[in-house]
């Protein structure tokens, strides 16, 4: 759903809002996947990114996303100083994703201390982002809500289990889409909530034995 | 939001309401947010937009290539063209000054997008001042640019990547006509006129920047393209009316990005950009950029 104020909006820092604010906000997103600033971050650009992204400032603009820099910051225009003088380690390729991708498409793989994990992102214009797969599996997330995904072994009642233990710790659930890439295999869950879930929800969903792991993204737009 | 003007202007005049109330009113629903917050976030959005306004026409800005900058203050100083000392001059000005900022990477308003920033706050501004108009009304102003804008977003693009330069300045001059219409008093079916009179100028219209960077042509582009707002306003408001209902000339915007080829969609390859002089600017401006970084 369109909202007025992703059309007027964002406030950001030029030039571009698909180059710079809409990249920034991927990044941004895709810091929840490991929880924090990476060790180490490898970003393959696609299509236009790819041809013009230096000049429109999306590299800064990812890894000021990446570093928790909002597309209004000013710190954008420096983020790859910045990241380089806090002994990040960081690498740009330029790829073709797939060939119907969108042409402003990047996938990002982010390591910290254990963990390592992957998104595919577009920046569709405006400022308006889409996440299209996590660590291989298809997704589709804006950005709009604070979102929950987790993967977990496909066992039955596992939903019911996850909307008791979200209800129990006050979070409401605003959409829940769920896929499996094979009867019996792992289930992926996208939730979008409307509160940004505390550490209390993440951990109480870690708890459960059957989860694999679980993320907590960020509400990155209006 | 609307997925379609002709709805929102069928509901506007039923319930005998501007297109913004009906606008605000949507997006209170849709996000379960109170109207007054809604319009405080586009009152901020306004703020932001006087100050790049005000800072762009000053003049002492220079993009990182120095292929931009200055124009803005050129024009406002001039008393040479057949428009000099107009409200309509001012409105070229602004709308050149927001872009100066831009490609300075100076702080905007995307409305609907960085690169298509200048025309609303131009047109949107400049007629208020004009004509002493005051803060709500622009909020409001706001309100129906956004609707127009989603509409576009819904059934077309505003992306130059996907549509080029009609999903970008062409939506920024149909978002500006349309709103500023309303402000001036047009009805919703007047405000509808208005944004198919503006968007019908730039069907076609490529993104071509060179060296793929918000500079050339996209800074004089939103002065163009603000004129193009301006005359459809001009029209509207006088009962002027487009046979092709806006909806319809938004799908063709939509189509015609769809058919475009990628090199006139913002990726350098074709148009402005891959002229000889296009080539050899972007060449310079690209080790310029470089010697900055390091």
């Amino acid at each position: 759903m369109v909202s007025l104020l992703d059309i007027i909006g964002p406030v950001m820092v030029g030039p571009s809002s698909s180059h710079t604010a809409g990249a920034c906000r991927i990044g941004l997103l895709a810091r929840g996947l490991v929880g924090g600033t990476f060790d180490r971050a490898h970003i393959e650009l696609h299509g236009s990114f790819a041809r013009t992204g230096e000049g429109h400032g999306t590299d800064k603009a990812i890894i000021g996303g990446l570093l928790g820099f909002r597309p209004d910051d000013d710190r954008l225009r420096t983020a790859l100083d910045i990241a380089e003088k806090e002994g990040l380690t960081f690498s740009f390729e330029k790829t073709t994703i797939s060939d119907d991708a969108h042409p402003n498409t990047v996938r990002i793989t982010l390591d910290r201390a254990h963990r390592h994990h992957s998104l595919i992102g577009e920046s569709i214009g405006a400022g308006r982002i889409r996440i299209t797969e996590i660590d291989g599996y298809p997704t589709e997330i804006n950005g709009s809500h604070h979102t929950i995904v987790l993967v977990a072994e496909d066992i039955t009642g596992s939903i019911a289990r996850i909307a008791t233990l979200l209800a129990d710790d006050g979070v409401n659930i605003a959409t829940l889409r769920l896929s499996r890439q094979q009867r019996g295999g792992d289930a992926f869950m996208v939730i979008e909530v409307d509160e940004a879930p505390g550490e209390q929800v993440r951990d109480d969903l870690r708890k459960l034995p059957w989860v694999r792991w679980t993320h907590r993204l960020d509400k990155v737009s209006a | 939001m609307y997925r379609a003007l002709a709805d929102a202007i069928r509901d506007a005049e039923a319930q005998g309401k501007t297109l913004s109330q009906v606008a605000l009113e949507t997006e209170s629903a849709d996000q379960a947010r109170p109207i007054s917050e809604i319009r405080d976030a586009l009152r901020r959005a306004l703020i932001v937009m006087r100050g790049a306004v005000e800072q762009g026409v000053v003049g002492d800005l220079k993009s990182a290539s120095g292929l931009v900058g200055g124009d803005a203050a050129k024009l406002m100083a001039s008393s040479n063209g057949p428009l000099s000392n107009t409200l309509f001059r001012d409105v070229l000005a602004r709308a050149l000054a927001v872009q100066e900022v831009n490609a300075a990477m100076g702080v905007i308003v995307a409305a609907p997008t960085a690169g298509g920033a200048g025309v609303l706050p131009a047109v949107l501004t400049g007629i208020a001042t004009a004509r002493g108009i005051g803060e709500d009304a622009l909020v409001s102003a706001l309100a129906t640019a956004g609707l127009i804008g989603a509409v576009v977003a819904e059934r077309a693009s505003l992306s130059g990547a996907e549509g080029g330069c009609q999903a970008e300045t062409g939506a920024a001059a149909g978002m500006a006509a349309g709103a500023a219409t309303e402000m001036l008093g047009g009805t919703p079916s007047q405000v509808g006129h208005a944004v198919a009179l503006a968007q019908q100028a730039t069907l076609g219209l490529i993104c071509d920047p060179l060296g793929g960077l918000v500079e050339l042509p996209c800074v004089f582009r939103n002065a163009t393209g603000a004129a193009i707002a301006m005359a459809a306003i001009e029209m509207a408001l006088a009962g002027v009316t487009f046979a092709i209902p806006a909806d319809e000339v938004i799908d063709v915007m939509g189509e015609i990005g769809r058919e475009m080829d990628v090199r006139y969609r913002e990726t350098a390859g074709g148009g402005l950009a891959a002229t000889p002089t296009g080539r050899r600017l972007a060449r310079a401006r690209l080790v310029q950029i470089k010697r900055s970084d390091a």
